[in-house]
């Protein structure tokens, strides 16, 4: 659906912050999440993993579980489909393996009892013969030629041949002529970087509740990004046909990607069949850590050329991701976002995908796009320093902007860069004096932001209020931006609107929440089913009127007699035509189904200013602004929650958070006391500088902003670090052994 | 497993000397339970002295005080007279987890967890602080420094337990001081840590000093070389140049994921520094 | 394993309950009393969302063993909102936006409520060193330290 640029719209309701509708329940602890939803006569069931980073599965004895009082049931990899879908077949695996246990945590077993504690004791009783196998869990390692092998004939096509078998993605990107545009630079600067696989770092740990009836039905109570995606998975793996399946999201305690995909909802479906009860699951925070889907490790080389007055002549990376034990195509997305901030005449970037014996990567908040970017704004800030130039002037000098053929392929609509370049530079942020020993980093984000797959029906009540039905779990707010983008586009208040999120046999399809999608994508469905209610209530008035439903139009709230007809009758309101909607036709409800696109890239600019403690290498963050464009902000409370807490994220990510492995391949730090998430004492205010350089894909001008607030963080903080110890800094997260060893090495 | 809620020194002493299985203590139970959660021990008996009587007081004796075993690090913070008196201990205690964890967790509990990096105890080994041991026979005092024995283990006898710790007396101008480094500002265990005790006269001449190193070997370290570097100094630099080396030269760690033998290494010194100028400064020196 | 039979009042209400020698107090309020408010985030006293007071010390609740809630006053988030209506450090984290999943949202309340009852005009670096325990995810803490200050400018007002 395209701007609605006819008017110079001004909002009534949309760009207020009106409370949102599920507060209370979260406030006073009535919301419920995964793990607070019961059964009569529920069994638990708990997992039994792995030990070991990569080994063949020589045999399995649940004999003596099964034996054991209380134990219900157990299963092994034996009890899962095998869906002929290569990329459902490796969930399927994930879930639970079959010959081989391809990382620390990998899902050997389960077992259903009456109580956790019979389930704990029945894990132990479980026998497992493993043969281990050498393993690899580094990146550049992976591409070694000898590598260990974690799994063979994966690799796509686009692989050439000759890599090691573990690359199973390759991908390019890119234009212009390299050779002439790195000529013409008066500086080159060549670098290579290292991230740590970080983890989304959700505080609810996944958790469901399978019932499976003898005749085949079955119900799913879980916390997750997408119930038409469980849906889907599970039915494949059970067997199923959709229909037979009805997943319910429960409230959902944070997901930034990691709940895209399913881990124990078909462990849980299967176990529920097997035993006749209903099953629950609850992770643990070990096994959320050593099993759910961290990010990509990532190893990657940039090249940049620079004249001396700022202008980027050629770019060039080289990108070599990790999506662990199963085939992985994120690399895709960091090799087309990392030069996406620049109107470029020469650019190239190759991806590259390796096995290696890490748990399988989940999507988290922009996936893929945090790493490269990282790795690209650390050379132009490293040029910049060399040329002695402002950072953000050579970045407002090759910004991208409309017209611009972007790197990776399309020229770009109307785009924010230039705008939040511009605020940056003009903040007092910018121009705020620095003590001594402190730095100021500065970095651009960017994220391509999705549409996608899309259902919403809008239903009138007669008493004048109205619901919303959509289909994508509330993860931030999205319940309040919805509802008021309804009370618009009807022109009634706020309160007499109430979304609520169906279930997956109450609504047609919709797409995972991800790709900063819900607010665009539910937003625009909802702008037309409201148009759809609208078209339906002056139809009724034209009805009652006796005039044609052309000669009425929708303003205020009201149905208005229009044309020739105008001033004849007396408006009317959503709510008197909503009470005599029986006596008019029956009721009244609007639709929308739709599969988005115009989704509208995002781009953002972070400040930071930071210290470095010379002799312990601790970096300690002072002050930090977020400057991004939001489209239209529809509650701006939530816009600037998603721009503070993606870049607090991006800060964990920056200064500690990482996946410590052991040289047995084992997860040294699968729990948040050595799992270092920032805590309230790390930070000081984020400032978040919202501005609207309208969509042109979305009838109010809408973008996605949850996202690229997670892109900027890592080379602003790792600009700032490297500026104020005098050492470019190549590898995260810049914990202080490694900051304090870069310092003594200077 | 058992729960029991003693009411008396002897009969907790009888209960943990007569179960034949694994037994824990439960004080503050911020490690006891943690260790329940990740299946590291499975106990056959704990037993809760939260019922003993004065195990949840803090008393003046002898000049000094009596913390009882069961006193919270919240409770003790909150104690100005051992606050003024021994404000390194103090704020090493206060340091220990989370202000949830504060609520629950003890000085003897971090003791007898036995982990070379507890806050506490740098800070109790400087103090020349006393731990009070029942058992199945009479009562003993050991200083604090004996009772770890190794990551995990203590040298505490089968049915022994610290019911209180002595913080003794101490002369005027003295003062001491704990720091600890963390990569974030709260929730981590010390990658290295240091306390300092130390006693002037009236020249700001130091006369007497006791340091201590966590994290850096495989118990807490009292690091007599590093107190003879600054005995008889007003912690000049050169002293405090001579404090950082002896301490950095004590140093025996290891390599794991919060942090690398080379970093912990250095870090000691610089804590040790640091926090020599804090007590220095406690005690009425001008630094 | 033996029950234990344990008498002890939550939110100003008597309650017994049967819990087993290694149940936690988190497992006894969420499954034996129904009160899912407290949340499991770690287990480990790491999260905080699992937060209570326990006779008046703000605790983590996965770090108290059921046993020893005999005789004791324990209150959670189930227990602010009065019959006068919301708590105003619940009210605030509605109109400042201080929640996004929601999660911690609880555990962040109930510590909240013990720092101001302690200390009814905090510093912002006071609010987040007694909230250090309380991890979010979501929200960078931006917002949360302001809902506290707004909720402890209105409870010394009132």
């Amino acid at each position: 659906m395209a701007f609605d640029s006819h008017e110079k719209r001004v909002f009534k309701q949309v760009g207020t912050r009106p409370p949102r509708p599920d507060g209370v329940d979260k406030v006073t602890g009535r919301a419920q999440y995964g793990a607070d939803v019961t059964a009569p006569g529920m069994l638990t069931a708990r997992i039994l993993r792995s030990p070991h980073a990569h080994a063949r599965i020589v045999s399995i004895d649940t004999s003596e579980a099964e034996a054991m009082a209380g134990v219900k049931g157990v299963v092994t990899g034996r009890d899962f489909a095998l869906p002929e879908d290569a990329g459902l077949a490796d969930i399927a695996v994930n879930v639970m393996a079959r010959d081989k246990a391809l990382y620390d945590g990998h899902a050997v077993a389960a077992v259903a009892a009456v109580s956790p504690a019979i389930a704990k004791a029945a894990l132990k009783a479980i026998k497992v013969q493993y043969e281990v196998l050498p393993h690899v869990t580094d990146v550049d390692a992976a591409m070694q030629p000898g590598a260990p092998v974690v799994l063979e004939g994966r690799a796509l096509e686009s692989v050439p041949a000759g890599m090691s078998v573990n690359v199973t993605h390759a991908s390019e990107f890119g234009h212009g002529d390299l050779a002439a545009g790195f000529a013409k630079a008066d500086r080159i600067v060549e670098r290579s970087f290292k991230t740590a696989a970080t983890h989304q770092g959700y505080i609810e740990p996944h958790a469901c509740l399978a019932s499976v009836t003898v005749d085949g039905k079955a119900d799913l109570w879980c916390c997750t990004q997408g119930q038409f995606m469980v849906r889907t998975v599970c039915a494949a793996l059970m067997g199923m046909e959709a229909s037979q399946l009805r997943v319910t999201a429960s409230e959902i305690g944070g997901g930034f990607g990691g709940k895209t995909t399913v881990f124990i909802e078909p462990v849980a479906l299967v176990l529920a069949r097997k035993t006749g009860r209903p099953v629950k699951i609850t992770m643990t925070r070990d096994e959320v850590f050593r099993a759910t889907g961290p990010t990509v490790s990532t190893s990657i080389d940039v090249k940049i050329g620079m004249t001396k007055d700022g202008r980027i002549t050629a770019g060039e990376a080289r990108l070599r991701y990790s999506g662990g034990a199963f085939p992985c195509g994120t690399v895709d997305m960091g090799a087309m976002a990392a030069f996406a901030a620049y109107d470029l005449e020469a650019v190239r970037t190759q991806g590259w995908n390796a096995l290696t014996n890490r748990p399988k990567e989940a999507a988290y908040r922009a996936p893929g796009a945090p790493q490269a970017i990282y790795a690209v704004e650390s050379v132009v800030d490293e040029l910049c320093q060399i040329l002695k130039l402002d950072p953000l002037d050579v970045r407002i000098r090759n910004a991208a902007k409309k017209g611009t053929k972007s790197s990776y392929g399309p020229v770009f609509d109307d785009i924010g860069l230039l705008a939040t370049l511009e605020a940056a530079k003009a903040h007092p942020h910018y121009k705020a004096p620095l003590k001594p020993g402190q730095a100021r980093g500065v970095s651009c984000g960017f994220w391509f932001n999705f549409g996608g797959n899309t259902c919403v029906s809008l239903n009138v009540n007669t008493d004048g209020t109205v619901g919303v039905t959509e289909g994508n779990p509330d993860i931030g707010g999205s319940r309040a931006s919805i509802s008021l983008m309804a009370a618009e586009e009807l022109g009634i208040p706020y309160d007499k609107v109430r979304t609520i999120v169906a279930d997956t046999a109450s609504l047609g399809y919709n797409d995972v929440t991800d790709g900063s999608r819900v607010t665009f994508s539910v937003g625009l469905a909802t702008i037309a089913a409201a148009r759809d209610a609208k078209t339906k209530m002056c139809a009724r008035a034209a009805k009652i009127w006796g005039i044609d439903e052309e000669a009425v139009e929708w303003k205020d709230g009201a149905a208005w007699p229009a044309g020739p007809n105008a001033g004849q009758f007396p408006p009317m309101s959503l709510a008197e035509i909503a009470a005599v909607s029986f006596q008019t036709g029956g009721p009244i409800a609007g639709h929308h189904e739709v599969n988005a696109d115009g989704a509208g890239v995002s781009f953002g600019v972070h400040l930071c200013d930071l210290e470095v403690d010379p002799e312990t290498g601790k970096t300690t963050i002072l002050r930090y602004s977020v400057f991004q464009d939001a489209g239209k902000a529809v509650h701006p409370d939530y816009v600037e929650g998603q721009m503070q807490g993606g870049a607090v994220q991006g800060i964990g990510w920056a200064l500690n958070e990482e996946y410590i492995y052991g040289r047995d391949g084992r997860m040294q730090n699968p729990g948040f006391l050595d799992y270092r998430v920032p805590v309230a004492s790390d930070l000081p205010m984020i400032e978040a500088v919202i501005l609207e350089i309208p969509n042109p894909g979305h009838p109010y001008g809408v973008r996605g902003v949850g996202e690229t607030p997670i892109v900027p963080p890592l080379a602003a903080i790792s600009n700032g670090v490297s500026r104020a110890v005098g050492v470019r800094m190549q590898e995260l997260p810049l914990s202080p052994p490694r900051v304090l060893k870069a310092i003594k090495a200077a | 497993m058992r729960y029991e809620k003693p009411q008396t020194v002897a009969d907790a002493a009888r209960l943990l000397t007569a179960e034949k299985g694994i037994t824990r203590v439960l004080g503050g139970g911020t490690d006891v339970l943690v260790q329940l959660k990740a299946g590291m021990v499975e106990p056959d008996l704990i037993v809760d002295i939260k019922a003993l009587p004065g195990i949840r007081a803090i008393v003046a004796e002898a000049g000094g005080f009596r913390i009882g075993a069961a006193v919270s690090n919240a409770q003790l913070g909150e104690d100005a007279a051992v606050r003024a008196m021994w404000p390194g201990v103090v704020e090493a205690a206060g340091l220990i987890g989370s202000t949830q964890v504060q609520g629950r967790a003890t000085m003897a509990g971090n003791l007898c967890n036995a982990s070379p990096a507890g806050d506490a105890v740098p800070a109790l080994v400087a103090a020349g602080a006393v731990a009070r041991v029942a058992g199945p026979g009479a009562a003993r005092d050991v200083p604090v420094e004996a009772i770890p024995a190794g990551p995990g283990k203590t040298t505490l006898k089968r049915g022994e337990f610290i019911t209180s710790i002595l913080l003794p007396a101490r002369p005027a101008k003295s003062g001491d001081a704990y720091l600890r480094f963390i990569p974030r500002t709260e929730m981590d265990i010390a990658v290295a840590s240091a306390a300092v005790s130390l006693t002037l006269n009236d020249h700001g001449v130091i006369t007497a000093a006791r340091v201590a190193l966590g994290a850096v070997a495989p118990t807490v370290r009292l690091v007599d070389d590093a107190a003879a570097a600054i005995i008889g100094t007003k912690l000049h630099d050169d002293a405090l140049a001579a404090l950082a080396a002896a301490c950095s030269a004590a140093c025996a760690p290891i390599d794991d994921k919060r942090g690398t033998i080379e970093f912990r290494t250095e870090v000691a010194g610089v804590l040790a520094k640091r926090a020599a100028r804090i007590a220095y400064t406690r005690a009425g020196g001008q630094a | 394993m033996s029950s234990i039979s344990v008498s002890t009042t939550v939110n100003g209400d008597p309650v017994d309950f049967v819990c087993t020698p290694d149940e936690s107090l988190l497992d006894a309020l969420r499954n034996r009393m129904g009160l899912t408010g407290a949340k499991e985030g770690c287990g480990t006293g790491d999260c905080g969302a699992c937060s209570v007071t326990l006779n008046g010390r703000l605790v983590c609740s996965c770090l108290v063993l059921a046993a020893e809630a005999e005789g004791a006053e324990i209150a959670t988030v189930e227990g602010m909102a009065g019959p006068e209506g919301l708590h105003p450090l619940q009210r605030a984290f509605i109109d400042h936006a201080a929640l996004q999943c929601g999660v911690c949202t609880p555990g962040i309340l109930v510590a909240a409520k013990a720092l101001l009852e302690r200390n009814p005009d905090p510093s912002d670096e006071e609010v987040r060193y007694w909230l250090a325990g309380n991890l979010c995810r979501c929200t960078g803490y931006d917002k949360i330290v302001r809902a506290v200050q707004a909720a402890a400018a209105e409870m010394r007002s009132a």
